[in-house]
C-alpha cells in the first residue's frame, strides 16, 4: 500500500462532515470534514502502489471544479478514477444535505 | 448521519450500515464508535493492507419493535468480513454491555449480521481471542434475551463466526446465505476437489445454503432477500423469546444424529435432508 498527500487552496467552508463508500475491492471510503484552514487537505491510502500521478490528475481536476475547504481522508481498495470521482461527489453532496 | 434505504429492497445490496438501519425501527438508528472515531485496526497498515475507519463493523443502537436494541453489522466487502482485534472487540464489547444492561433489568435486543469468513488472517491470534470473547458473550447474554443472528449473504458465515451463529438463540437465513465451519474453497484446497468441488454451486448450496440449513434444523427461519422480510423475521424471533433449550446445548440430540450417519456411504445434501427432516428439530 502507499500513502499520498495533496493540498489545494480553497475558500468555501464545508457545512458538515460526510462519510461514504466502503474499503472493498474496486471501491473506497471517503471521510470528509471541514478543514481547519482555508485549504483542502487530502490523504490517500491506496492498496495499489505506483499510481501517484493518476491520483494527482484526478484530484487536481476535482479541486479545479470544486472549491472546498475540506479535510478528506480516502482509504482505497483499487478503485478506478471514475469511481473515485463519483465517491468524492457523493461525499460533497452528503455534506450539503 | 442519516442512512436512507428507501430506494432499495434487496437486503444483500445494502452496506452493513444500511442493513443495521433497515432492521431498526424507522428513525431510531444511531451509530456508536462511528467512522469519524477512526477506531481502525493498528495491524493492517504495517502489513501493507489499507484499513477501514470502522474496521468493518457497525455498532448501531435503536429500537426493534419499540424495545431497545443493538445491531452489530459486519461489512462483508471489507477483508471478507474477517474478524480482527478491533472489529471483534466492537462486537464483544457491545454484547458485554448488553449483558450488563440485561442483568440490571434493562434488556437490549441484540442482533448479529454475520457476513464473515471468520478470523482475519492478518491478525491471527488476536482475531481468535476476539471471537472467543464473542462466543462467551453470546452464551452469557442469551439466557436473558434472545440473541438473533442473520446470515443473508453474499459472503456467508464461516470459521469461528459460524460457531457464533450456532450459539445464537435464533438464526435467520436467506437462500443466498451460506453457513459452515470451513468454506467450500478451503475444503477443496485442503481435501481435494474429489471431496468438494467449490465451483459446483448447486452442490455447495445444497450442502451449506440457507434452504438446507433451515430444512435440517441448523437454522430457524428461511426468508426472502428482502428488507421487510428480514426485518419481520428478526422481530418475530424476539417475540418468540428465549428457547427452552438452545440448539448448541442439545449435545445428546446432535450426537445421536451424527451417530446415525453411515460415513462409509456417500451422503449428499438431499439425502441428509431426508435423514434428518422427519426427526424434527430438537426443540
Amino acid at each position: 500500500m502507499e500513502t499520498l498527500n495533496f493540498d489545494y487552496p480553497a475558500s468555501q467552508p464545508v457545512p458538515r462532515r460526510a462519510y461514504v463508500g466502503v474499503v472493498g475491492s474496486g471501491d473506497l471510503e471517503v471521510l470528509l470534514e471541514p478543514s481547519p484552514d482555508q485549504r483542502a487537505h487530502v490523504t490517500v491510502r491506496t492498496s495499489a502502489d505506483g499510481f501517484g500521478e493518476v491520483w494527482e490528475a484526478v484530484l487536481d481536476r476535482f479541486f479545479a471544479r470544486n472549491d472546498l475547504a475540506a479535510a478528506i481522508e480516502i482509504n482505497d481498495s483499487g478503485a478506478t478514477p471514475g469511481t473515485v470521482v463519483l465517491r468524492l461527489a457523493q461525499a460533497v453532496e452528503e455534506s450539503r444535505s | 448521519m442519516t442512512v436512507s434505504v428507501r430506494s432499495k429492497t434487496r437486503f444483500t445490496e445494502l452496506s452493513a450500515r444500511e442493513r443495521a438501519a433497515a432492521l431498526l425501527d424507522s428513525g431510531t438508528f444511531r451509530e456508536l464508535i462511528g467512522p469519524f472515531e477512526r477506531l481502525e485496526s493498528p495491524h493492517l497498515e504495517p502489513q501493507g493492507v489499507v484499513p477501514a475507519c470502522d474496521d468493518g463493523v457497525v455498532v448501531a443502537r435503536g429500537d426493534i419493535g419499540d424495545q431497545r436494541a443493538v445491531v452489530l453489522a459486519i461489512e462483508g466487502l471489507f477483508q471478507g468480513g474477517g474478524i480482527g482485534e478491533v472489529s471483534g472487540a466492537k462486537i464483544a464489547g457491545a454484547l458485554e454491555l448488553a449483558l450488563r444492561d440485561a442483568e440490571r433489568g434493562h434488556p437490549v435486543r441484540p442482533v448479529l449480521l454475520l457476513e464473515t469468513g471468520g478470523i482475519r488472517l492478518q491478525e491471527a491470534n488476536l482475531g481468535l481471542l476476539a471471537i472467543a470473547e464473542i462466543h462467551a458473550a453470546i452464551v452469557a447474554l442469551r439466557s436473558h434475551v434472545p440473541v438473533v443472528g442473520v446470515v443473508a449473504g453474499m459472503v456467508g458465515c464461516f470459521g469461528g463466526m459460524a460457531i457464533a451463529a450456532g450459539l445464537c438463540s435464533h438464526l435467520v437465513m436467506t437462500r443466498e446465505g451460506r453457513l459452515g465451519l470451513n468454506g467450500p474453497q478451503v475444503i477443496e484446497q485442503e481435501a481435494g476437489v474429489a471431496e468438494l468441488d467449490s465451483e459446483d454451486r448447486r452442490l455447495v448450496w445444497e450442502t451449506i445454503g440457507g434452504d438446507q440449513r433451515v430444512a435440517t434444523g441448523m437454522a430457524d427461519a428461511l426468508v426472502e432477500d428482502d428488507v421487510a422480510a428480514i426485518a419481520g423475521a428478526v422481530r418475530i424471533a424476539f417475540e418468540t423469546g428465549v428457547p427452552a433449550e438452545h440448539r448448541s446445548a442439545q449435545v445428546g440430540f446432535y450426537e445421536a444424529r451424527l451417530a446415525g450417519i453411515d460415513a462409509s456411504e456417500p451422503l449428499d445434501g438431499p439425502a441428509l435432508r431426508t435423514l434428518w427432516r422427519d426427526e424434527g428439530v430438537g426443540r
